[in-house]
């Protein structure tokens, strides 16, 4: 029986359950840090032009599709094994659903790279630059932030990403508007600032990826799902 | 925009099994407190109303002051590691610890405000309100009929044959066995497979139309086909009966419960609803538990 504190709070008995478990979280950060590195990559591919970078980031978009297969994978034969409860329940969940997605954000690294091959065959189009850099650093560090909070189960950390979203939000509206500002001045400015635009529209979601990701370590650290629901819930289960 | 590698330096944090210090995020509930349970012990209009109830072996307490509601039409799991009180507790409820000379039960209990412990209970009544069904199937060393028929005679419950004809064939059917059996109710008992051994004897427990089925451990020694068979009646015996079932399957309580109960070291850590229970349970103790943390 236990009456020592790490007895209460220790590992399963199951040191292979402890393995699959850690796994899991291993491959889900591996896969993470893939896809960040996909996006920075992108994103310096289309600002510096680099054709060749943008086309690795294309090819390197199979390899993440290949983790998600696997990552799933091991999900479901730790569900088929162990039928794992509470916490250990609400991470291999949470894993399963957080996978789609960075998954998704490794598809919008791909758009963005497909974009800067396009923009450099096109020539310059140094229009929206300074904002794809702005709000790409702001959602990369969302991203790399939610990822954190995952592997130390700090729900308070993904509370602060969440609210990160609006200012990106905000960010992307300004950008878009100076854009059509500039489309609106000179009409051949039309197509180089619709990629643009697409870019921008990309790095945006990237950033609702990060805040799901955020809403699904809080639900594995307390218990609840505070999805769809306003920010005073989040802030009140996370205060908790 | 130097965030490349330090997604796979953090990688390495997290390679001790649980390494992330989950304490810190639930620093409640993580001590027993006697007499104190986490959730939602108490209901409405209980059937059974537990209060501080006591067990002691001689000199030792099994049961900690434990307090409890058992609602009506309800199916209420028991939980925990072996030694934790459990199945002493659940034997109070119909007085099966009388027998032990060394056993006393303190505290209020009540079945539908009657005091269950009242010297002057009629204990055979008791049972036949409160019936039980054991880990292993215990049938007696009789027809398939008289098994099932033995309660309704010694209780007067039939005073015609055909009467007891009806009692036995509508057990058996509420049992889930009556097609297994029909053609053969002479043959004896104990020549039944384990499962079907075990659902006579649920039927036999039903033949005295009980209020409440109190069952421990009933599938242990069963086949997942058999245990699957005596959940699904399980299930259908709810709309008639209560139900506290005794179980070492943490997925037979998620599956069959309403809510569950977790008993550690003679206390009540956690009363919940099972959903809860199994998700995210409030108690520390009740969730290293069932995620296997501790045996």
């Amino acid at each position: 029986m236990p009456n020592k504190k790490d007895d209460v709070y220790g590992d399963h008995i199951s040191a292979r359950f402890n393995d699959e478990l850690n796994e899991l979280k291993t491959q889900f950060l591996n896969m993470g840090g893939m896809v960040e590195s996909q996006v920075e990559q992108a994103i310096q591919a289309l600002v510096e032009s680099d054709g060749q970078l943008a086309e690795k980031v294309r090819l390197g978009d199979k390899q993440v599709d290949k983790m998600e297969l696997d990552l799933d994978e091991e999900a479901i034969l730790v569900i088929a094994r162990r039928q794992p409860t509470a916490r250990d329940l609400r991470l291999v969940i949470s894993v399963i659903k957080m996978v789609a997605d960075l998954e998704r954000v490794g598809d919008e690294a791909k758009k963005i790279a497909k974009m800067a091959i396009k923009l450099t065959e096109e020539g310059q189009a140094p229009r929206g630059y300074v904002e794809i850099r702005h709000i790409g650093s702001h959602v990369l560090s969302m991203l790399h932030d939610a990822l954190d909070a995952f592997a130390r189960l700090d729900s308070e950390q993904a509370l602060r990403i969440m609210k990160q979203d609006k200012q990106v939000d905000e960010e992307y509206q300004a950008a878009a508007r100076a854009l059509l500002t500039f489309m609106m001045e000179d009409t051949r400015n039309i197509s180089r600032c619709m990629s643009v635009m697409w870019v921008l529209r990309a790095l945006e979601r990237i950033g609702d990826h990060a805040c799901n990701i955020a809403e699904h370590v809080i639900f594995m650290a307390k218990g609840e799902d505070i999805r769809h629901s306003p920010m005073e819930d989040a802030e009140r289960v996370v205060a908790r | 925009m130097n965030t490349m590698n330090s997604t796979v330096t953090s990688n390495t944090e997290t390679t001790g099994a649980h390494a992330v210090p989950v304490q810190d995020e639930r620093p409640a509930e993580t001590i027993i407190q006697e007499g104190v349970t986490v959730g939602s012990p108490y209901v409405e209009d209980p059937k059974f109303k537990l209060r501080d109830v006591e067990v002691f072996y001689g000199e030792s307490r099994a049961i900690k002051k434990i307090s409890l509601d058992i609602g009506r039409n309800e199916v209420i799991a028991f939980i925990g590691p072996s030694g934790c009180g459990k199945s002493t507790f659940l034997r109070c409820l119909n007085r099966m610890n009388d027998s032990i000379d060394i056993c006393s039960v303190k505290g209020e209990l009540m079945l539908d405000d009657q005091n269950i412990y009242d010297p002057k209970r009629d204990v055979v009544e008791l049972r036949a309100r409160v019936g039980m069904v054991f880990q292993k199937p215990n049938p007696f060393p009789k027809s398939i009929y008289d098994n099932v028929a033995y309660g309704p005679r010694i209780h007067g419950l039939a005073n015609r044959k055909s009467d007891l004809d009806d009692i036995v064939e509508d057990s058996l059917r509420k049992a889930g066995l009556w097609n297994e059996v029909k053609d053969r109710l002479d043959a004896t008992a104990t020549g039944m497979s384990g499962g079907q051994q075990q659902r006579l004897c649920i039927a036999r427990a039903i033949a005295v139309s009980p209020e409440v089925i109190l069952m421990d451990e009933p599938c242990s020694a069963l086949d997942p086909i058999a245990t699957a068979k005596v959940e699904e009646l399980i299930a259908e015996m709810s709309e008639s009966y209560t139900i506290v079932i005794v179980t070492h399957s943490m997925q037979q309580a998620a599956r069959v419960s309403n809510r569950t109960a977790y008993f550690h070291l003679g206390h009540l850590v956690e009363v919940n609803e099972t959903d809860k229970v199994f998700t995210s349970p409030d108690h520390e103790l009740t969730e290293s538990y069932i995620t296997g943390r501790f045996g």
